[in-house]
């Protein structure tokens, strides 16, 4: 099985300050990736250079065997790489509905002419998109909402929003960045559930970013540990969790066993 | 609803004509005033276009309205004496479309570049082009330079200024309001979540700036051809900001209250004739006191981004 | 050559001029992060309180006296702080959280109510009045070289006025504190600084500036009228940006760089017609090519 993502040796630097180091990352279909670290570690970093929003200093990043130098986000987008992000980035003068339809916006082949001719082809992408949207919405429990104000919902149901936002795109990829962020136990216990659950219906590799180590051991099948831009350790939850140099990077050098 | 847009436009335009049939009924200054108003309407839609739905700030769209006046006052002047009376209508058309045209492409020019400023930077380079196109006008001799075109045929009536403005609110409106068109309110919201989204941000604001700009350019074919005379001193950044004025008004993004607000402000000025030496002070002092109070502009309601 | 030098010191007069107004501009980004379109107009209101200003003081102190014009300059610079400071109060920190073109907008409002309040009748009036002399004007010649007495005062003054705002800015608290506020306003006030008193502050400064400016500028024009200030607003705001939006030095060498190219481009024939255009045309470069500015630094959004 040739891998989905293959990050190697991925640099970046901005000025004199190297955010990431020599990156190796690798990323197989359906699989369940965490990627942990300090506070300023680099994983935002490097959620978007994997998403074309900064370009490697040095290193090559290949999408699905293509490398993705150059590529904008928005074409990554189309090939299969999604996201949400780190600070809820939801579209804030658009409803639930809207929010979810703007995503299918790559996949319906919409054009200016048919927009405007509104014949019986532009009726039926609408329909159609409308329909999905509403399955969506309704498999992920917002379908009650569909015509509030995407950020007029409570911050838990915002970051599914955000979630089912970014599966509308149909993505081979899906990067989450800290999604259990300002979530009590109990929402993370749903969140938990609710990445499991995308990852097996949709069958989509998952790249997760996140804080929380309850989380992030419970779900993932692997974990990177990034520390001041450099991958520091990679495995199971297990190793990881006995690994001394991460146990050093998130407490310190002195550690009582 | 749906699929019927095509037969409202259709119906307009045809309204829009049957009154200018029977326009002659109507006092001669009141009918003036009507079409300045549907010209404005044009402007003001097409501006929201840019700046409501897209959210990019352009503070040149006179520059627009000044290429396509020029345009087609210039052909209609050339063409004009040589044409028969009967295809006159069609000289009129062709000269609207191509100053349009020409319009489109002075705001491809100007849409790529801008594409990667933001805010204020954005709205000083528009204002920039703005004043650039200005300049030019005022500097070629074969448009009259600094005084312009003359004795262009009054050949906008009410039907033709009216029927462009159902079009253009016809255009704009359809154009948001499909999956296809919530790409501009994205790039508005979120460029960046909208790409991540697979929407490409280039594409939609140069869309929004070329068609935006054709209408900018219809407006000012049927402006020129309704005063019968030009100058580039009449396009600039003071017409910019009027019709700014108009979209923040009408509050960004919403088409009703925009050509609601267009509808206002186009006679207002008829309205303080009284105070007509106050006019312009209590013009500005209306921004100040909008800004300061009701930013989002005055007809909000409905939905943004729908024709109520 | 000859040419050359000559163009070289009209050009450092009005690139001197642009430099002042400049710096007001900048000052105020700095510190608020919006253009304010209004302080062309304040260079004109420091033109016209020194318009009525002369008289007065000329008949206490004696016609162009060097007494009479410090005065009449100090006085209308204190006029315009006092302008400066209470447009800010009124019309932008009501809309200190807002975003920034809302405060654009109020700010294109307040310029051209400016401008067309002062053209009314009952105020200033539309038309081009007689500037008075405050100085006793030479011409000087050296060598080749044909240069006006006020060129110098103007170039000398200038350069003591970015002495005496280098100092203050680099060198006093509350310039520490200025510098702080452009930085972060929320780090700033977190550290005791009173924003509002320094926000006061920079529009104070940076229009007594443009007071100045407007002074100088309209010793050099024929005459002064409400309208004068968006000319020399507009291309002193070019050299703003040309130099680094936020920069103090760099407002500065962008005002004499622009008034340096404007006078060589100037003096060509055939390009003249074209100087509004070309000063657009700068602006419009620089923004696509490097927005930052000469010395501006880069800044990239965090994602």
């Amino acid at each position: 099985m040739s891998a989905l993502l293959e990050c190697e040796k991925v640099t970046i630097q901005f000025g004199g300050l190297t955010a990431v180091s020599e990156l190796d990352l690798r990323i197989g279909e359906r699989e369940l990736v965490g990627l942990i670290g300090p506070n300023g570690a680099g994983k935002t970093t490097a959620f978007n250079l994997i998403t074309g929003v900064y370009q490697p200093t040095s290193g090559r990043i290949a999408f699905r065997g293509q490398p993705t130098a150059g590529v904008k986000p928005f074409s990554l987008s189309r090939q299969g790489i999604s996201r949400t992000f780190q600070n809820i980035r939801l579209f804030a003068s658009m409803t639930v509905f809207d929010n979810v339809r703007t995503a299918m916006q790559g996949n319906c082949a919409q054009g200016l002419g048919e927009t405007l001719l509104r014949g019986r082809t532009f009726r039926e992408t609408e329909e159609r998109v409308a329909h999905e949207v509403i399955e969506l919405l309704k498999i992920f429990g917002l379908e009650r909402f569909r015509d509030t104000l995407g950020k007029s919902l409570p911050y838990g149901d915002q970051r599914r929003l955000e979630i089912v936002r970014a599966l509308a795109t149909q993505p081979r990829l899906l990067l989450l960045d800290e999604p259990a962020a300002g979530m009590n136990p109990t929402e993370k216990q749903e969140l938990m559930k609710l990445i499991g659950f995308v990852q097996e219906k949709y069958g989509i590799a998952i790249l997760l970013v996140e804080h929380d180590m309850k989380v992030v051991m419970g779900i993932c099948q692997r974990i990177a540990v990034l520390d001041y831009g450099v991958k520091i350790a990679e495995g199971t939850p297990e190793e990881i969790r006995r690994n001394p140099k991460v146990i050093e990077a998130y407490l310190g050098a002195e550690v009582t066993d | 609803m749906r699929g019927k847009e095509p037969l409202f436009l259709l119906l307009a335009v045809a309204v829009a004509i049957g009154c200018s049939f029977g326009s002659g009924v109507f006092n001669r200054y009141y009918l003036g005033i009507a079409i300045d108003v549907g010209i404005n309407v044009i402007l003001a839609v097409s501006l929201n276009l840019i700046n409501g739905h897209t959210g990019q700030f352009s503070l040149g769209h006179a520059g627009f309205m000044a290429v396509g006046g020029f345009i087609a006052a210039k052909l209609t002047l050339l063409c004009g004496p040589a044409c028969p009376e009967a295809l006159r209508p069609l000289l009129f058309l062709g000269g609207l479309l191509l100053g349009g045209g020409v319009a489109a492409l002075a705001g491809f020019t100007v849409g790529v570049p801008s594409l990667r400023l933001r805010g204020d930077y954005l709205a000083i380079v528009t204002l920039g082009f703005g004043e650039i196109i200005r300049v030019l006008f005022q500097t070629s001799e074969f448009f009259g330079a600094a005084t312009g075109l003359t004795g262009i045929p009054k050949w906008t009536t009410f039907g033709w200024a009216w029927a462009f403005a159902a079009v253009t609110v016809y255009v704009v409106a359809c154009l948001v309001n499909s999956t296809y068109g919530r790409g501009f309110i994205a790039v508005h919201d979120d460029e960046i979540a909208a790409s991540a989204m697979g929407i490409n941000p280039v594409r939609y604001k140069v869309t929004a700036f070329v068609i935006g700009a054709f209408f900018a350019g219809i407006a000012g074919g049927l402006y020129a051809h309704h005063k019968a005379v030009i100058s580039p001193s009449g396009f600039d950044f003071l017409k910019s900001i009027e019709i700014v004025v108009m979209v923040i008004l009408g509050g960004m993004g919403r088409t009703v209250g925009v050509i609601l607000a267009a509808i206002l402000l186009t006679i207002l000025p008829e309205l303080l004739r009284g105070v007509a030496e106050y006019r312009m002070i209590i013009y500005s002092l209306l921004i100040i006191v909008l800004m300061l109070t009701r930013p989002q502009g005055l007809f909000t309601f409905g939905k943004k981004g729908t024709v109520s | 050559m000859d040419w050359f030098l000559q163009q070289s010191i009209n050009g450092l007069a009005l690139g001197a001029i642009y430099a002042l107004i400049a710096l007001g501009y900048t000052m105020v980004y700095g510190v608020l992060r919006f253009i304010n379109f209004a302080h062309s107009d304040v260079l004109m209101l420091g033109a016209f309180a020194a318009f009525y200003l002369t008289p007065a003081i000329a008949g206490m102190l004696g016609p162009q006296t060097i007494a009479t014009a410090l005065v009449v300059i100090i006085l209308s610079a204190a006029i315009c702080a006092l302008i400066g400071v209470t447009i800010e109060f009124l019309a932008y920190r009501p809309l200190r959280k807002r975003p920034r073109l809302t405060v654009l907008i109020t700010a294109i409002g307040v310029s051209l109510f400016i401008e067309f309040t002062g053209q009314h009748e009952k105020v200033f009036g539309a038309a081009t009045k007689a500037f008075p002399k405050l100085l006793p004007s030479r011409d000087l010649t050296l060598g080749a070289l044909h240069f006006s007495s006020n060129d110098i005062v103007v170039l000398v003054l200038t350069a003591l006025l970015l002495v005496v705002l280098w100092f203050i800015v680099q060198r006093t608290k509350l310039g520490m504190a200025m510098r702080a506020v452009a930085f972060n306003e929320q780090a700033a006030a977190l550290m005791g600084v009173n924003v509002n008193a320094i926000i006061s502050f920079t529009f104070a400064l940076g229009s007594a500036l443009a007071a100045v400016a407007g002074i100088f500028y309209a010793m050099r024009a024929p005459g002064i009228e409400p309208l004068m200030g968006i000319q020399p607003g507009l291309r002193a705001f070019i050299a703003a940006v040309l130099g680094g939006i936020g920069n103090l030095p760099g407002a500065a060498l962008g005002g004499i760089l622009l008034g340096l190219l404007e006078t060589f481009f100037g003096g060509m024939p055939g390009l003249s017609n074209y100087r509004d255009g070309i000063a657009f045309a700068i602006l419009i470069l620089i923004l696509l090519f490097r927005p930052a500015g000469l010395l501006g630094k880069v800044q990239p959004e965090k994602v």
